[in-house]
């Protein structure tokens, strides 16, 4: 059976030239970068290479600014925590959107819970987009932190950033964005864009699961959220996973050659996508921002069927595709997102999202288009809620 | 989420789907805001004995073979024996549910139960 992956928002492949590149630091290049003899120094070098890859990829002025990480969620607890640590003196307030991810939610309502934050959640319009104009007015003498995200994971809005961090700039207010969706996907410029802290994660573009970074501008102090040895500048204790950093760092610098390629690339096909399926399925609702969306992605909501049947259905026919965040699928409720946007409980539960890459075919968007619809068909047949007739 | 075979074959090829136009007995359960309707069909012919049963189900692929699942269960049985099914029976006859799917099954049952319950209240009203 034909077999299609597009759930790249979950996760994506790894590319052959990213595990080659990795490959060294487990078999030859293995020290430990703390240690002093050949091996170490071998290990730190790549490191260190790394490192700078990653600062020249988003525009940071001194490769010092990224910091390693295990991945994005734990980049998130770093940031949202050591910020509200940092500048308890200020205060402890925090914005945020409605529709970030559960790895900024939960986070931030575990700190709420625990007398550490106060949060403020902005609401978003029906295309799941903040504006510079809601930040201001909801920043206070107290504000420590606004957090957006750069792109959302789920509908594939991307937030007006170099906006907002100029209203942050200006208010002399810390802003840190999750651009786990983002990176390697569209131009992200921390110095032109005004942002003091970001998160990213590998996986998210063709590289290694368990390998992230954070950017921490100068001057933003930033204290360790796991404690233990000297690692990362004092900013993250562990032994350093050498090689997931070094694919986070060769992928990353792969996306950025390709990025204006791909981005044409994908977006043609991501078009293509949507339109077949607004021609061949009746009462659909195409989910997120038209234009303001990231190449990759497509989110609709079916009206009268379930997500999880229709994904079955894929399932069955070798498509994979997922129905919103893969970190809500062990969840019964409905997308957090899509009801912030103002979408009904019914219709959210009906949403389907099909995230491509650079390694989805033309061939596979038609075969989508083509199995697609039957299986709507068939499951609206069945559906109590289905206008008959309609 | 890993689903038995049993329940993906339900769920493939359900059994006695559609409605009942001159249905004795139509019970729905559920609601979209939890993800989840079933409504059932039943003809009651002598003896009490369900001579057909048909179901329609918005749902996840839970849902739609427990409703597939339950309309074997009663099809041909008497009323009585009907009010009888559990969820448990469903999900046993299904080889098992993943835990966060054990709801559906009880959802079954009791659109199960409704049907019966808008039958017997049209009896009572034919009678009365």
């Amino acid at each position: 059976m034909q077999r299609v992956y597009l759930d790249n928002a979950a996760t994506t492949q790894v590319l052959p030239e990213v595990v080659e590149a990795m490959l060294p630091y487990y078999t030859t290049c293995y020290g430990n970068p703390s240690g002093f003899h050949s091996f170490s120094r071998e290990a730190h070098k790549g490191l260190d290479a790394a490192r700078r890859t990653v600062a020249s990829c988003l525009n940071a002025a001194d490769p010092s600014e990224i910091t390693f990480t295990g991945g994005g969620s734990e980049g998130d607890n770093m940031i949202l925590r050591g910020a509200a640590k940092a500048n308890r003196k200020k205060g402890k307030h925090i914005i945020t959107t409605a529709i970030e991810h559960h790895a900024i939610l939960h986070t931030l309502a575990a700190m709420e819970a625990e007398g550490v934050a106060e949060v403020t959640y902005l609401p978003v319009d029906a295309y799941g987009r903040v504006t510079p104009e809601q930040v201001k007015a909801a920043i206070r003498p107290d504000t420590v932190l606004v957090s957006v995200m750069f792109a959302n994971n789920e509908v594939g809005t991307i937030e007006p950033i170099a906006e907002i961090g100029a209203v942050c700039r200006e208010a002399g207010v810390l802003f840190h964005t999750d651009a786990v969706q983002a990176v390697g996907h569209v131009p992200v410029d921390v110095q032109a864009m005004h942002i003091d802290l970001l998160t990213l994660t590998a996986h998210k573009f063709h590289g290694p699961k368990g390998a992230g970074a954070i950017y921490v501008r100068k001057g933003v102090r930033l204290p360790a959220l796991i404690q233990g040895g000297a690692q990362e500048n004092k900013r993250r204790a562990g032994t350093e996973n050498i090689p997931g950093i070094v694919g986070l760092a060769r992928a990353l610098e792969i996306q950025t050659e390709r990025l204006a390629k791909n981005a044409e690339k994908m977006t043609a096909l991501r078009e293509k996508l949507i339109r077949g399926i607004f021609e061949r399925i009746p009462d659909v609702t195409l989910n997120g921002h038209r234009t303001e969306r990231l190449p990759n992605n497509v989110n609709f909501c079916l009206r009268y069927i379930e997500s999880e049947s229709v994904l079955l259905w894929l399932d069955l026919n070798g498509i994979a595709a997922s129905s919103g965040s893969a970190c809500t699928s062990g969840s019964l409720d409905p997308s957090h997102v899509l009801l912030a946007m103002g979408i009904s409980h019914e219709a959210a539960n009906g949403s389907l999202r099909l995230t491509l890459s650079e390694l989805t075919t033309e061939a596979e968007i038609d075969y989508v288009l083509e199995t697609l619809p039957p299986i709507v068909q068939r499951l609206r047949d069945m559906s109590p809620i289905y206008p008959k007739g309609a | 989420m890993i689903y038995s075979e049993k329940v993906l074959d339900h769920f493939q090829n359900p059994r006695n789907v559609g409605e009942i136009p001159d249905a004795d007995g139509v019970g729905t359960v559920g609601n979209a805001k939890c993800g989840d309707i079933m409504q059932m069909f039943i003809k009651v012919g002598d003896g009490e004995v369900i001579e057909d049963v048909k179901f329609k189900t918005f749902g996840c692929g839970a849902a739609i073979a427990t409703s597939s699942m339950a309309t074997e269960l009663i099809k041909g049985k008497r009323i009585e024996e009907a009010l009888a099914l559990t969820n448990e029976a469903v999900v046993e006859a299904l080889e098992g549910l993943p835990p966060v799917k054990i709801h559906c099954s009880v959802l079954a049952e009791e659109a199960v139960k409704a049907a019966v319950e808008d039958y017997r209240k049209k009896q009572a009203q034919q009678n009365g």
